[in-house]
């Protein structure tokens, strides 16, 4: 179980995470969801180790990450990057192998290419292996990423809006993937998303910022709601359900006058 | 598909060999052409046997010569491809962080206020102590400013101009030997090369590769970004500082005894990526490799082609270098970086 306790973030003086507290079991799948600049890839990037929280504490399994050291934590979590450079003149072998670096000691071994071999072969990546990471695909880039991740065979995976960049089509085998990877593997997943549709759909759970603040936690079915998404996203929807989702439908950017009333109140 | 890429591997293995015969065949040749007129047999009768003469120039002028230009192309083309790719810049080279500008300034300081001109030992030392410098100056900049990679070039490239314009003033003061002397240094030349200097020059050159490969899988994973392989498991910061501390002293070694040869440490390891990709397990030793051919063939050319005359090494390397590359360059049917 991963575990923030009362997180507060700081840069220079804005404080960017204010109280958070969160946990996200193995197996279980999570979406932060939220406006641009809310704070999403900030909480990622705790749980990486990348910033030090101003307070509060992450235990990944009862051990604070920031006394991990990096390969330990490396084995701990995955992370799935938004994109890569982009220029990664590397074949798709060699991206997936570089997942082995917290195992390799000096040179990847022979069991680190089979266990490259068979993430590649168990993603229907095997015809991608020595094509040139760069010639291939966005939403086989995203894969290929993500084939990374799971070749470090960590406990807990992150990744930063992992549907953004693929067509609908990738945006299904990707999440679909996700769900497999958490129920078979049971591994706790946490990303970032844009989409509250596939958010809503693929979700265990949906955990919702705004400033800063978590404003909700809890499973799709009952925290999207038209008030909710009101309030963090400052846009007017409507909500349909359909095979026992909630699907959002925008409506309207919130009238100004409605803010200013609200404001008043 | 494990087979497959093995296989791959295997080739750049071969490609390896292939390029390490290459170098001694051409160090062989290099030994048995020169100035004076000795047949191909007596000079590699010459390694073996006292045969007089030709055993003298052979072993004393040519032999260390050819050493020299070996352990510095081994020099300039590792640190280029250890700066490239901690970096992650295709114009970085061994002088991109101010090196090759603060070992002339270095230089130039011996020659004008330390009697440089008599004793070639304190030119020596002049260009070795501002290199090191120059480097810890980038250094602890980013100590204190952060270990990225656009600190560091930035702050190389100022240091560039400041120890350029350091020499620029300092000659402006120098009398015309001294200018004369300076300008030699500039050319850069092997012809000091003896076997004191290979063994000073070659523990500085040969001594920090290991190391370096030991971080090549690391240099392989900040290709992609120092966030992805941090999360990887890669103290990036740490490395960082470690391949430049590291390449910096093999560039010192490599360049303060012979003077700046600026374009094999920028060439070397595009020419190595070329043919290698850029997994850098292959990519590192192959740049050596290459580097170690291009200076050899070079000096080569310059001690033959003009005779009696020695064209500089850092003239030649330029002249066939530069055509060579843009060749590559044209010739190239993938992006390569």
């Amino acid at each position: 179980m991963i575990q923030m306790k009362n997180l507060d973030v700081h840069y220079g003086k804005t404080r960017v995470l204010k109280g958070i507290d969160l946990r996200v079991n193995k197996g279980e799948i999570v979406s932060v969801l939220g406006p641009n600049g809310v704070g999403k890839t900030t909480l990622l990037k705790c749980l990486l180790g990348m910033i030090k929280p101003g307070s509060g504490f992450i235990k990944m399994d009862d051990l604070d990450i920031l006394k991990m050291s990096l390969t330990q934590r490396a084995r701990f979590i995955g992370y799935v990057p938004q994109a890569l450079p982009s220029r990664f003149p590397m074949t798709v072998f060699d991206a997936v192998l570089m997942g082995r670096k917290p195992y390799v000691r000096f040179v990847p071994s022979g069991e680190d290419l089979e266990i490259v071999s068979q993430v590649l072969l168990s993603m229907n990546l095997s015809h991608l292996a020595l094509k040139e990471f760069d010639r291939i695909s966005g939403g086989q880039k995203q894969k290929v990423l993500l084939a990374r991740a799971i070749a470090q065979e960590p406990c807990y995976l992150i990744l930063d809006e992992p549907s953004s960049n693929l067509d609908v089509k990738h945006q299904l085998e990707v999440m679909d993937m996700l769900k497999t990877l958490a129920a078979k593997k049971n591994i706790g997943i946490i990303m970032a998303m844009h989409s509250l549709n596939l958010a809503a759909r693929f979700s265990d759970r949906i955990v919702m910022l705004k400033s800063g603040h978590m404003v909700c936690n809890g499973p799709p079915a009952e925290v999207m709601t038209c008030r909710t998404i009101e309030m963090v996203y400052g846009i007017l929807v409507t909500i349909n359900r359909a095979n026992g989702y909630p699907y959002t439908i925008p409506l309207s950017p919130v009238p100004v006058n409605k803010i200013n009333s609200e404001l008043l109140n | 598909m494990k087979n497959q890429y093995r296989a791959l591997k295997c080739r750049s293995r071969v490609l390896l060999i292939f390029f390490f015969l290459l170098l001694t065949v051409i160090g062989v040749l290099s030994l048995c052409i020169g100035a004076s007129s000795i047949s191909v047999m007596d000079s590699i009768l010459a390694l073996i046997k006292d045969n007089g003469m030709a055993r003298a120039i052979v072993l004393n002028l040519r032999l260390p010569r050819v050493f020299m230009a070996g352990l510095i192309g081994i020099g300039l083309g590792t640190a280029g491809a250890v700066f490239q790719a901690v970096l992650r810049n295709p114009l970085a080279s061994p002088f991109t962080l101010g090196i090759g500008s603060s070992a002339g300034f270095g230089a130039v300081v011996t020659i004008i206020f330390f009697n440089g001109l008599v004793n070639e030992y304190a030119i020596v030392t002049g260009a070795f102590v501002f290199t090191l410098l120059s480097s810890f100056v980038v250094l602890g900049v980013s100590r204190y400013k952060g270990t990225t990679a656009e600190t560091m070039i930035l702050t190389g490239i100022a240091l560039m101009f400041l120890f350029s314009s350091l020499s620029s003033f300092l000659q402006y003061l120098g009398t015309k030997e001294e200018v004369h002397g300076i300008v030699f240094w500039f050319f850069g030349s092997l012809s000091k090369a003896g076997y004191k200097e290979i063994i000073l020059s070659g523990t500085m050159i040969l001594v920090p590769i290991p190391f370096i490969l030991r971080f090549a899988f690391d240099f392989n994973l900040m290709t992609a970004g120092d966030e992805s392989a941090g999360a990887l498991g890669v103290n990036v910061p740490v490395i960082r500082m470690l391949s430049i501390a590291l390449a910096s002293l093999m560039t010192a070694g490599a360049i303060c005894f012979t003077g700046v040869i600026g374009f094999i440490g920028l060439v070397a390891p595009h020419i190595a990526r070329m043919i290698f990709g850029s997994d850098h397990l292959f990519l590192i030793p192959a740049s050596a490799l290459i580097g170690a051919v291009l200076v050899l063939a070079a000096d080569t050319l310059g001690r033959t082609l003009w005779l009696p005359h020695i064209i500089p090494i850092g003239i030649v390397t330029s002249f066939i270098g530069v055509p060579f590359f843009l060749f590559l360059l044209i010739r190239k049917t993938k992006e390569y970086w």
